[in-house]
């Protein structure tokens, strides 16, 4: 399977829909709109598209769950407790992944919610990253597609390096965000770029959320549109992105990035993962 | 220094309906085809043919129009002086902002605004859709919080498609809080196409799946319906909404008919299933109707008037009753689902345990009274341990419920004293009871029984 990712197609967009370009000058990354970058030829290599029945859980043979509370709520303050149930993390029959935080009292958390990560048993360096998710939305919910460095365990955390493919404030419904956290810039000082839609949400549907990544850049993308560029001189601390990552799909309830869940929002709130596909360059 | 123009000064002879800005066009003849889609409202004065009405009762100085508290520095807002609990000039400030024409609001998803206020306070009742005829696509937005900040609300219409020729551009009504009046501004009313509320939902019946008995004649709606979407801060609000924006589906036409006015029309016998939709999203809820046929009313009681205090019956005009059911929580379960067929009430306990009719506003002196009468219709199955308990009390000397005065007459009707699916007349005679001049409750107890109707309650002689 090879996927050609058109820029002129980016182009095409600036040029014809001019609330996006008043958009892109609004935000400081976007200052860059692909035009150093050429087409991108990139083959299939791996793929988890979720088909099987309601109920099933994923591929063991890929993921690992992580389970509980962590370490100061997963480093972030988070209040949900991660299980492994099924009510939290199973197919939904129609050809996703359900993730789902529930308002439910659990081991000493108020809510419940997955994570689960590819670690030892998939990991990727360089290539093309997207997943088709639909968010789920309400103050304080923090879903997240995202990757960290196979080396964590020996160098720890940010050294390892991590990269958000998108996350998004449940609060902020018209607004995901795509990341970089390394030494010198992570958690609050992570290097993160918004990109917000005018007059339309994120949540409503499935959207393509995607990272071009090569040894000196990682492009960010929703629907192939290209909202930001990283390369080494954007980061104020080391470049720890020359290796391989794993993958990482969960969501958060509260925390520091996100703030608190409130009264008004909608439990239980699930993200659907349809599917993520790993591409290399050609 | 507020300076504001005070609609007192220009409108004081008009006390209930205050029409401004508007002049009601000559050539209603030469009206085109379709209404204009202008989506304001009140942005720094009235829209092109918008007109204000006070609603009866209120304070018809409440609204005016303010210069100084705007909006991002615009040119005027809309003023709205809520009255001090007991004000003479009006308990509560209300009134609606309409349009004789109408207007095309399909292509618009929400009418939005900004408000503030002089202090922290909730604003009752926000909404659209009141046009002083038919009101028939209302949406209201209850128990509004506002602060000294200004903030920006929505009000969604739930199907815009409905909405090709709206009249009521907007209303309000809100009381004192905490029997205090205060202020507070509305500003840039329009209708928006808002791309940022999302994940609508709706349900009839109360989200229940509700499977009910029915008969030719008998007066049936869908009730309890909600609506609810997602604001762009994430949170879910909900909203009452006329009923006429579900698109409601009957699975069988040929026993119930859903008319242009979303009304439930009974024609025939047999089973349907009634299914609402609102816009493109299946409302949750259902009511099934097990249609039986002709209902056979209760015999019509031939006592003269004169002969009869009458607490429940078409045939007599009833004195004041608190009540039918009196939901006593926590152990009550009965509820209320009273019908009415070609005019005649009925009384209908559902889920029924124990319920009571309370008539202590005055208590009922039936000293010159020989009997109390029930008519009593039990659909279902009558159990060999059915029975039915009847007690009437009277309140004694205190004239109120306890304070070990009363006195009771107790009756119990057993599975024999009972038939199922026909009218069982009850009458029980009050020689046993030691006191009948300041009754005041009769309390149904049931056993293995859960469901009956009664009409015609009343004392005689």
């Amino acid at each position: 399977m090879i996927y050609i990712k058109k820029i002129s197609q980016i182009k095409f967009q600036f040029t014809v829909l001019p609330f996006l370009m008043v958009l892109a000058m609004l935000l400081p990354s976007c200052e860059k709109n692909g035009d150093e970058t050429s087409i991108r030829s990139y083959s299939l290599v791996w793929n988890q598209e979720f088909d099987g029945l309601a109920g099933e859980v994923p591929d063991s043979s890929v993921w690992n769950y992580d389970i509980g509370t962590g370490n100061d709520g997963w480093g972030n303050q988070e209040l949900q407790y991660y299980t492994n149930s099924t009510d939290n993390i199973a197919l939904d029959g129609l050809g996703n992944l359900a993730i789902t935080a529930r308002a439910e009292n659990f081991g000493g958390s108020g809510f419940t919610s997955g994570r689960i990560n590819t670690k030892d048993k998939f990991d990727i360096q360089y290539g093309r990253i997207e997943a088709s998710i639909k968010l789920p939305y309400g103050p304080g919910i923090w879903p997240a597609f995202w990757m960290l460095g196979n080396n964590i365990d020996e160098l720890s955390w940010p050294q390892c390096g991590e990269i958000d493919i998108v996350e998004f404030k449940g609060q902020i419904p018209n607004t995901i965000y795509g990341s970089v956290h390394g030494p010198g810039y992570s958690a609050g000082n992570a290097i993160t770029t918004p990109y917000r839609l005018v007059n339309e949400r994120f949540d409503t549907d499935f959207r393509l959320y995607a990272v071009e990544w090569g040894a000196d850049r990682i492009d960010f993308f929703v629907d192939d549109y290209l909202y930001a560029q990283i390369d080494p001189e954007n980061v104020p601390g080391e470049w720890v992105f020359n290796k391989s990552f794993f993958l990482i799909l969960n969501v958060a309830v509260g925390g520091g990035f996100v703030g608190f869940p409130t009264s008004g929002t909608p439990f239980p709130q699930t993200m659907l993962v349809d599917y993520i596909r790993v591409y290399e360059e050609q | 220094m507020m300076k504001t123009i005070n609609l007192k000064y220009l409108l004081g002879m008009l006390v209930l309906i205050m029409l401004i800005a508007a002049c009601k066009p000559d050539d209603d003849l030469l009206r085109p085809a379709s209404f204009p889609n202008n989506p304001l409202v009140f942005i720094d004065d009235f829209s092109a043919g918008l007109q204000y009405a006070a609603f009866a009762g209120s304070d018809v100085t409440a609204f005016d129009i303010d210069r100084v508290n705007t909006y991002n520095n615009t040119a005027a807002s809309m003023q709205f002086a809520v009255p001090d609990f007991g004000a003479p000039e009006g308990t509560y400030a209300g009134g609606a902002y309409y349009v004789d024409g109408g207007r095309d609001l399909s292509s618009y998803t929400a009418l939005t605004f900004y408000a503030k206020a002089s202090r922290t306070a909730v604003i009752d009742v926000l909404g659209f859709g009141i046009d002083l005829g038919e009101n028939k696509y209302q949406v209201t937005l209850n128990s509004t919080q506002v602060n000294t900040n200004w903030k920006k609300f929505y009000i969604p219409i739930p199907d815009p498609s409905k909405l090709t020729g709206e009249k009521g551009m907007f209303f309000y009504s809100d009381g004192p809080d905490n029997g205090e009046g205060y202020t507070f501004w509305i500003d840039e009313v329009q209708f928006e196409n808002v791309g940022l509320l999302a994940h609508p939902k709706s349900s009839i019946m109360g989200g229940d799946d509700v499977v009910s008995l029915a008969y030719l004649g008998l007066d049936v709606d869908i009730r309890d319906v909600s609506y609810s979407i997602n604001l762009p801060d994430g949170t879910d609000q909900a909203y009452i909404l006329s009923k006429a924006y579900f698109d409601l589906n009957s699975s069988n036409e040929n026993v119930v008919r859903v008319t242009s006015d979303n009304d439930l029309e009974i024609v025939g016998p047999g089973l349907a299933l009634i299914r609402a939709s609102l816009g493109d999203v299946e409302s949750e809820g259902s009511l099934t109707l097990n249609v039986q046929g002709t209902f056979q009313l209760a015999p019509e009681p031939t006592l003269a008037a004169s002969q009869v205090i009458s607490l429940f019956s078409d045939s007599y005009t009833d004195v004041p009753v608190d009540y039918y059911n009196g939901f006593w929580a926590p152990f009550q379960t009965t509820l209320s689902e009273d019908f009415v067929i070609d005019g005649n009430r009925i009384l209908n306990y559902t889920n029924f345990n124990f319920v009571g009719t309370m008539f202590s506003n005055p208590t009922v002196d039936a000293s010159s009274m020989t009997h109390l009468h029930l008519d009593i219709f039990i659909p279902g199955a009558i159990q060999p341990n059915t029975n039915l308990t009847l007690t009437l009390r009277d309140f004694g000397p205190d004239g109120s419920d306890g304070g070990g005065d009363d006195s009771d007459l107790v009756t119990t009707l057993n599975s024999g004293d009972l038939s199922q699916g026909v009218w069982n007349a009850i009458d029980i005679p009050l020689a046993g009871l030691s006191a009948k001049s300041r009754l005041g409750l009769i309390i149904y107890e049931g056993n293995a029984l859960t469901n009956f109707y009664a009409d015609n309650i009343y004392f005689y002689n």
